[in-house]
């Protein structure tokens, strides 16, 4: 299997002074995906700007796990209303 | 620069407690966080302004020193110490050998910044570098094809490939291209917004390119072949017979390319309009009566 756009969780962890339990948490909450290859867990790479934000969120607003999951779906349901938002500009011009 | 009054920033009165400032804070912050409002300049600038509030506010040292000083806090000491210096040492000559070379490098360095005052060498989290918001404006027919466009952002050159059929008002993230990040924090990301300006004949929804044809009267009745634009040239097109005004007509895979989707595409979707005949020769209008009077059979 490739693992070129996969890091290890135990290299994130060292890198943003996270510990293991908290990743375990988030995969639990289904905040990030882990994947397994030979039995090392790995979270891919563009996961890594969701995974810093929840750090953030958790650090610097002091949001719990399930605060943050919030969060994201609502971001999510934002996202989503603003490109319907876009998409009916975008038609409405059609008729202007 | 102005004067920022930090506890007008945090809704406060002079006299509030660490309590007061924690709260007024953590709910600010709840409103204004960059992560909680992606995209919002103004949101991004008051989460500044009050992190700066309450990074001065919460610590007790420094919030005495900006109730002291206001607007001078960061300095303010420093010039007391240089004044009080000054005054020991025009008073007592016989302490001059108390006033070494280290004291004056002390001093000079923290005026100067070249170690910073004691509350900035303390441990400083890391953050995240601002987040760039952009704006580029392209046209319809720039979009057709992948493009690529040199920005430069804070002086640095970024050359940008965007692919065809990028969305009017889509947002695009390019990782690590905005400021630099503090304390060895990672850099922030640059978002650049699409506005697409259309000033061609077509109308585009979603991949779909719309055409509205003016077709004589004749080809809507007997049916014909005529000519339409698209964006990679003429198309020649059947028009079946009988066809009625406002009749819409479907060429597949000849609207707009898909987004990252290569090679494929949306569809042109032509409305006929017929024009009516004008300024008609008395041989014309007698064949035109002599048609009403069969269709009225």
């Amino acid at each position: 299997m490739i693992k070129d756009n996969l890091i290890s969780t135990q290299i994130l962890c060292k890198h943003y002074e996270i510990d293991i339990s908290f990743v375990d948490e988030l995969f639990k909450m289904g905040l990030i995906k882990i994947e397994i290859v030979e039995e090392t867990q790995y979270v891919s790479e563009d996961q890594i700007s969701n995974l810093e934000k929840i750090i953030r969120l958790q650090s610097e607003l002091n949001l719990n796990l399930d605060g943050i999951d919030i969060v994201f779906n609502l971001l999510e349901k934002e996202r989503l209303l603003q490109d319907e938002i876009n998409m009916l500009k975008n038609r409405l011009s059609l008729y202007e | 620069m102005d004067f920022k009054d930090y506890y007008t920033i945090l809704g406060l009165s002079n006299s509030a407690t660490e309590k007061d400032i924690k709260s007024a804070y953590r709910k600010l912050a709840r409103k204004y966080h960059p992560d909680l409002n992606p995209g919002n300049k103004d949101a991004e600038t008051k989460f500044k302004e009050i992190n700066e509030a309450n990074e001065v506010l919460s610590n007790t040292e420094n919030r005495s020193k900006y109730d002291k000083y206001g607007k001078d806090w960061k300095h303010g000491e420093e010039f007391e110490e240089a004044k009080r210096q000054r005054q020991q040492y025009a008073s007592e000559p016989s302490s001059q050998g108390n006033f070494s070379n280290n004291d004056y490098s002390d001093f000079f360095e923290s005026m100067f910044g070249g170690r910073g005052s004691s509350f900035e060498q303390g441990r400083q989290p890391k953050f995240k570098g601002q987040d760039y918001n952009a704006e580029l404006n392209l046209n319809l027919k720039d979009i057709y094809t992948d493009q690529t466009q040199i920005l430069t952002v804070n002086n640095s050159k970024i050359r940008l490939t965007i692919p065809a059929g990028v969305e009017n008002g889509q947002v695009i993230k390019i990782k690590g291209k905005g400021g630099a990040g503090a304390n060895g924090g990672p850099a922030g990301d640059l978002f650049i917004k699409f506005i697409i300006s259309n000033d061609t004949e077509f109308k585009r929804e979603g991949n779909d390119l719309h055409q509205t044809i003016d077709i004589d009267l004749y080809t809507a009745i007997l049916g014909g072949e005529i000519t339409v634009d698209s964006f990679t040239g003429k198309l020649k097109l059947q028009v079946k017979p009988e066809s009625k005004s406002g009749a819409k007509v479907k060429l597949k895979g000849k609207g707009f390319p898909k987004y990252k989707k290569e090679g494929e595409f949306g569809d042109m979707v032509i409305t006929y309009q017929i024009q009516t005949p004008i300024n008609l020769t008395e041989r014309e209008k007698d064949l035109f009566k002599e048609i009403q009077k069969l269709s009225a059979k």
